[in-house]
């Protein structure tokens, strides 16, 4: 990692993300968001987050993995439990490592 | 008090409650920034330059997957893209603000002070509604840079036998079921989901851009024909 150029990386990240924090605000009067694109951002959250979780449980040695075995997966099914009931980072993560040590113990 | 000075301190008041969910965040930001690798230097300049938690914390998991500079960056981007909706909603309140104010505190732009500021301009519209935003911003972005520091300093205590990259699928998901609000969110997730466990044998990590944007196409689909039922 020492060779990584991290801070290129951060600096880009954060322009790009000023450059979307700032888009409508600069263009306010002159551009309008289209519907669709105000359409197509309400699913990506849903989406993106998805696209994060389901193959970090489901890979949990760079392998695909539905097994009871696999308790990445096991864990990851009981922090998603609390994650649906209470939405909340915190609780989720607590619940979700416990159960993945408690796993890894067994 | 200027009038000014006053719906900034009620825009940071009323931000109080919210505080309670920044302080893990960013306590999580910096501890899983040194599970990877990086110093904590590193890990505190990442909250103070980006500043938006979940693209932090997904740029961190492709670099624990040694995943290529690009795919973080198109990641992070496009989770971040929801700025731009909050962006277009917030921009009638700053017209009028000077530049030398309005770039800041754009900069600190928060999912949590975006929400703060909209629900209560819905109730009640402040004297100076930009000042209540820079005041909501402000306390959410301390909260957030302080916690940042105290994470990188408990995050050096945290041996790596403890598997704690396992954190970030978990505060994915909490973020994630925060975002399913309706049946075509629902898709949106399901079919963003599958699709990544599908295309994940694809190089460079390109399987989660591709089964993001399918995972998008299919809310709006689901959406559209919903929207025709009725």
């Amino acid at each position: 990692m020492s060779e990584f150029p991290v801070w290129i990386l951060f600096l880009a990240l954060a322009l790009g993300t000023f450059a979307l924090r700032y888009s409508f605000i600069y263009f306010f009067g002159k551009v309008d968001m289209p519907d669709w694109l105000r359409n197509a951002l309400k699913f990506v959250p849903a989406s993106v987050l998805a696209a994060l979780v389901a193959p970090a449980l489901t890979y949990p040695n760079g392998v695909l993995d539905i097994s009871l075995n696999n308790i990445h997966l096991l864990a990851g099914i009981g922090g998603a439990i609390v994650a649906w009931r209470t939405k909340n980072v915190l609780w989720t993560i607590i619940v979700g490592m416990l159960l993945f040590w408690l796993l890894q113990a067994l | 008090m200027k009038p000014t000075h006053q719906d900034f301190l009620s825009g940071a008041r009323d931000s109080l409650p919210i505080l309670l969910g920044v302080v893990p965040f960013a306590l999580i930001c910096s501890v899983s920034a040194i599970g990877v690798g990086l110093s904590s230097t590193e890990a505190v300049g990442m909250s103070f330059i980006v500043f938006a938690g979940a693209s932090q914390l997904a740029v961190l998991q492709l670099m624990g997957e040694s995943a290529v500079w690009v795919v973080m960056l198109l990641t992070a981007w496009v989770i971040n893209l929801r700025f731009t909706m909050y962006s277009a909603t917030i921009a009638p309140y700053l017209q009028d603000e000077p530049p030398h104010r309005k770039i800041p505190f754009t900069y600190i732009l928060s999912d949590q002070a975006f929400g703060v500021t909209m629900s209560k301009f819905a109730n009640e519209m402040p004297a100076n509604p930009a000042w209540y935003y820079y005041g909501s911003a402000s306390a959410v972005w301390l909260t957030w840079i302080i916690s940042a520091i105290i994470g990188a300093l408990l995050g050096t205590l945290v041996p790596a036998s403890w598997g704690l990259e396992f954190a970030f699928p978990l505060s994915f998901m909490a973020l994630m079921f925060a975002a399913i609000k309706d049946r075509p969110t629902l898709i949106a997730a399901l079919v963003g989901g599958f699709s990544a466990i599908a295309t994940k044998g694809l190089p460079y990590n390109l399987g989660l851009i591709l089964a993001a944007t399918l995972g998008i196409a299919a809310g709006v689909l689901a959406e559209k024909k919903m929207g025709a039922q009725k």
